[in-house]
Order: C-alpha cells, then sequence, then structure tokens
C-alpha cells in the first residue's frame, strides 16, 4: 500500500497531479485587488461575479515581520512570522526560515521566495500529514 | 438633536476576581457611576451593557438581577476590544434619537491569563507557528515593525511608550499595578513577540466601569456642575487595504473615526488636552500618535522621544497608565478610558490632572476591526 498524498494546509495551496504546488489567488477584474480563497464579490470596488483565478507568484519581498518568542505551549520558539508582498500582487503571511531570527539580519524589502515542504510533521486526528508553504531568502 | 451629557461615571480598582462572577463585578461599577450621578437604577431608561467573554449569556439583565430589575430594555454588545466604547456609543445614539433622557452604560470583562489570538482555526492541523502567529503581541509586533520600516522607528522608542505608561500608573490607584519600569527595565524583560517584551503587553485584568449618559434638559435639572459633555461620538470599521487578508489594519479605521470625530466636534487635534489610546500593546500606541493626527506622520517616535506625550507635554496621552499597566479587561476598556477623561475634565485626578484640561478624546481598537473614538468636554 503507497502512503497517501499530504493534504494542503489551506485552501490556497494547490496541489497539482503532475506538477509542482502553487498558491492560488482570486484577482477582481474590475479593479485588480487579489484574494486569498474563493470568492464571488469584490470587498475594494463591490463588483459582483468578476473574479478570476489566478496562479500567485512563488517570489516576494519581505514588508513586515516580527519574532515570535513566546507562542502557545507546544509551539517551537523562536521564529519568524512575516508578512510578504508577492511579486505581481497579493500578500500572504507564514514563517520565514533559513535565517537567524536576529533583527539585525532580516531586512525589509528583502527578496524571499516560497518553498513547500511537510507542515513540521503535524498530522490531524485522522493521521493525514499536510504540504505547508514557507518562505526563504531568496 | 439634544446634546448628550455624562452625568456619573466610574471604574473600580482592575484586579483579578476569579472568585466573582461577570454580572457581580459589572453591577459593582453601575452601582458607583449612579452615585456618582446621585441617581438610582430606577431613574434609568435602559441599560447597554458591553462584555466579550459572555458575549452570549445576557450580561447586562443579569446585572439588573444584582442591582434592580426594573423591567427597562437591556442591549447586550460584543465588538472585540471596541465592545466597552459601543455600548456608550449604543446609550449615547438613544438619547440622541430623543428616545431617552437618562441610560445606563456598563463595560465588564473577566479575563484568563495568557497569550489571546491564535492564528488559523478549523479543521486539518494548528497553524499557528507554521503559517506565522495570529498571537496578539505579534500581530501588533507585525504592525509597529511596518512603522519601522517607513520611519526607522527603534526598539528603544517603542520601550519607552512603556516606560512611560507604567509611570503614569504610579499615580493612579485604580490602575492593576503601580510599579515604574524603567528602560532597561522593560527592553530586558521576557521577549514575547519582537519588538513586544512582556511589559510592552497590555495586562490582562477584570474590571468594569460604568456611566451614566442623560440629555441636556436632564442635566440642567439635575445640575451641570459636574457635567461633561460628549461632543463627538464616531466609530468606523476597517475600510479595504492592500494587505487586509494577513494584516488586520487598525491605521486606516483609526483614521477614518478621528476624521468623524474631529468634525463632530468642530475642532482638530491641536485642541486636544489629553488622550487616552489603545496601547494594547507599546508598538501599538506608536502608531496612533499619527492616526489620531496628534503628530505629522512620521513624527510619531520624536512624541515620546521629546516628551510630548507624557504627563506635563503638549498631549499627554494614557496618563491613567494605559492598558499597559492599567490593565485591559476588553469590555470594559472602553468606558474606563471615558471615565479617566471625564475625571480630569472634572478637576479631579489628583497627582496625576492634566492642568487645566478641557477637551480629551478617548480610542479604542477592537481586531476585525472597530474602531471606537469620543470626544468630550468639560462644561464648566
Amino acid at each position: 500500500m503507497s502512503e497517501s498524498k499530504p493534504l494542503p494546509v489551506v485552501d490556497f495551496l494547490k496541489i497539482p497531479e503532475d506538477g509542482d504546488p502553487y498558491l492560488e489567488g482570486y484577482r477582481c477584474k474590475k479593479c485588480g485587488s487579489i484574494y486569498l480563497g474563493e470568492r464571488n464579490v469584490c470587498s475594494k470596488c463591490f463588483a459582483r461575479d468578476e473574479m478570476e483565478v489566478i496562479k500567485l507568484s512563488d517570489t516576494g519581498i519581505l514588508h513586515s515581520y516580527a519574532i515570535v518568542f513566546r507562542s502557545f505551549p507546544g509551539i517551537d520558539v523562536p521564529y519568524i512570522s512575516a508578512i510578504v508582498d508577492l511579486d505581481g500582487g497579493g500578500t500572504i503571511k507564514g514563517n520565514l526560515i533559513n535565517i537567524d531570527p536576529d533583527p539585525d539580519k532580516i531586512d525589509f524589502n528583502m527578496p524571499v521566495k516560497i518553498t513547500f515542504g511537510d507542515a513540521l510533521g503535524r498530522k490531524d486526528k485522522e493521521g493525514n500529514s499536510y504540504l505547508s508553504y514557507f518562505f526563504e531568502p531568496a | 438633536m439634544s446634546d448628550v451629557y455624562v452625568m456619573g461615571v466610574d471604574m473600580i480598582k482592575f484586579g483579578r476576581f476569579p472568585d466573582r462572577s461577570v454580572p457581580n463585578i459589572g453591577a459593582e461599577a453601575a452601582l458607583m457611576a449612579l452615585d456618582d450621578a446621585g441617581l438610582g437604577i430606577q431613574d434609568m431608561q435602559a441599560l447597554y451593557c458591553g462584555n466579550l467573554g459572555q458575549a452570549n449569556a445576557m450580561v447586562g439583565q443579569r446585572i439588573l438581577q444584582e442591582i434592580g430589575q426594573t423591567g427597562m430594555p437591556v442591549v447586550n454588545v460584543a465588538n472585540a476590544c471596541a465592545t466597552g466604547a459601543t455600548a456608550f456609543r449604543e446609550a449615547w445614539m438613544s438619547i440622541k434619537a430623543g428616545m431617552y433622557d437618562v441610560v445606563l452604560a456598563v463595560g465588564v470583562e473577566q479575563m484568563g491569563k495568557g497569550l489571546l489570538g491564535g492564528a488559523g482555526g478549523g479543521d486539518g492541523i494548528p497553524k499557528e507557528g507554521l503559517l506565522g502567529s495570529g498571537t496578539m503581541p505579534c500581530v501588533f509586533a507585525e504592525a509597529g515593525m511596518e512603522h519601522a520600516k517607513e520611519y526607522g522607528t527603534t526598539f528603544e522608542q517603542f520601550a519607552k511608550i512603556s516606560v512611560k505608561n507604567h509611570h503614569h500608573s504610579t499615580m493612579n490607584p485604580k490602575a492593576m499595578y503601580q510599579i515604574e519600569t524603567p528602560l532597561d527595565e522593560v527592553m530586558n524583560a521576557e521577549m514575547i513577540s519582537y519588538p513586544n517584551t512582556k511589559l510592552m503587553c497590555s495586562v490582562n485584568v477584570d474590571g468594569s466601569a460604568a456611566a451614566v449618559l442623560v440629555s441636556e434638559k436632564k442635566a440642567k435639572e439635575l445640575g451641570m456642575k459636574r457635567a461633561v459633555k460628549v461632543r463627538a461620538s464616531a466609530m468606523a470599521s476597517d475600510p479595504y487595504t492592500d494587505r487586509d487578508l494577513v494584516m488586520p489594519d487598525v491605521n486606516a479605521c483609526t483614521r477614518l473615526a478621528a476624521k468623524d470625530a474631529y468634525e463632530q466636534a468642530g475642532i482638530g487635534p491641536e485642541d486636544v488636552n489629553l488622550v487616552e489610546l489603545h496601547d494594547c500593546f507599546a508598538t501599538a500606541e506608536m502608531l496612533h500618535y499619527e492616526n489620531l493626527g496628534l503628530c505629522k506622520d512620521g513624527e510619531a517616535g520624536k512624541m515620546i522621544d521629546e516628551g510630548h506625550v507624557e504627563l506635563g507635554g503638549k498631549v499627554p496621552v494614557n496618563v491613567s497608565g494605559g492598558l499597559l499597566s492599567k490593565g485591559h479587561p476588553l469590555g470594559a476598556t472602553g468606558i474606563a478610558n471615558i471615565y479617566e477623561v471625564c475625571t480630569h475634565l472634572r478637576g479631579e485626578a489628583g497627582k496625576r490632572q492634566v492642568e487645566g484640561a478641557k477637551i480629551g478624546m478617548t480610542h479604542v481598537i477592537g481586531l476585525g476591526t472597530a474602531c471606537g473614538i469620543h470626544i468630550l468636554e468639560k462644561t464648566n
């Protein structure tokens, strides 16, 4: 019996049958606003039924971050919680990895790329593994 | 439309009361506010009650079960950390609308200890620490770091805000803590989410505050001596911004509500003598100097460096000690800050009195997002 495929950690992470994982966005054809996850109405320009599905870029720049030293019990610290503006539009939040959690080492606007990997070994009640996304310095 | 006055207002000393019930804590402030107004529960025409933790449990009615069941209409409101301000504003609107002449607003909360917030819920696996952090110290650290990116704001400048507010609280007997915290102590305290150390995070406490609001007609009847006029009551939700989905925006809605409040009052930020603003984290207070127009964009760091926001400065901010040291019982906060400003306008703030205060402002932010702002004025 083959091991079951990992599940996506969020709905907007797509895992194609034949190809690399990617993040999916919804873009308003009227005003260009980009959303994560499916929706029909644009909350910026209020247009209805004008959404198109797009593949989000896997590169971007670091907009802001914080270094988390205290989290909920059982969560490994420290880690960098990062806000990344994607090239071509869209903003996502995630862990910035492969860089010291030290403000002197982290530059605003530094280029980052999105990588995909196992969700830190976390499994759901049924024992399923998950695929997550991470940022790392480009 | 009638002008609206605060005729009675008070808060309990914030603390931890695990053996009391939420309505019991709320009832105490309600009675104090009634006493302050020289009125009884039988004089109230309606009650607006703010509480978050038991939002589905009829806290307002349960307060009346402790202090007097007159049959008056009761509305329970929940609006994150803007809950108390929302209850006050609903009370204000009911008088503005001409429905009532005397109403009571109560805000109350009983908090646990520990971190609030958390990233992602729902199905699957926990997202905290996997897709960043949704803990409140982190969310507000990210908002502060946005300011640091734009203007070069430093860890030390953020920390100075906490030094100031803790200092102010040494003069406020109703604050949770009355302890000086020098800069090195703030900066060397346990780091929670850089740049917020433990002493730069608001204190989870239990507390309640209440206000009796009256119409002008009723205020004249009762005597204007200690009445405080509500010059503006503004509320905004977060308008669309590009990073909304991942970064709760506390700036845009504060700017919207502030603009509305200044227009209602017909004044500008330069007319405000003291401000109680939402310092849930030291990083947050920094942002609101600019959001409320107390200084130009990019000058917030200078406001704290040059002492303009200290007691004795140009526009003292959070002379109560703020959420950082007075404490932050979520549903009570938006009325407790009105109590603080009224106390100064009445000239009754003792050692922390802002001398000659005529106009004061209160501000709260509930993530999600709700911003409530009130402008209050001394009547004589």
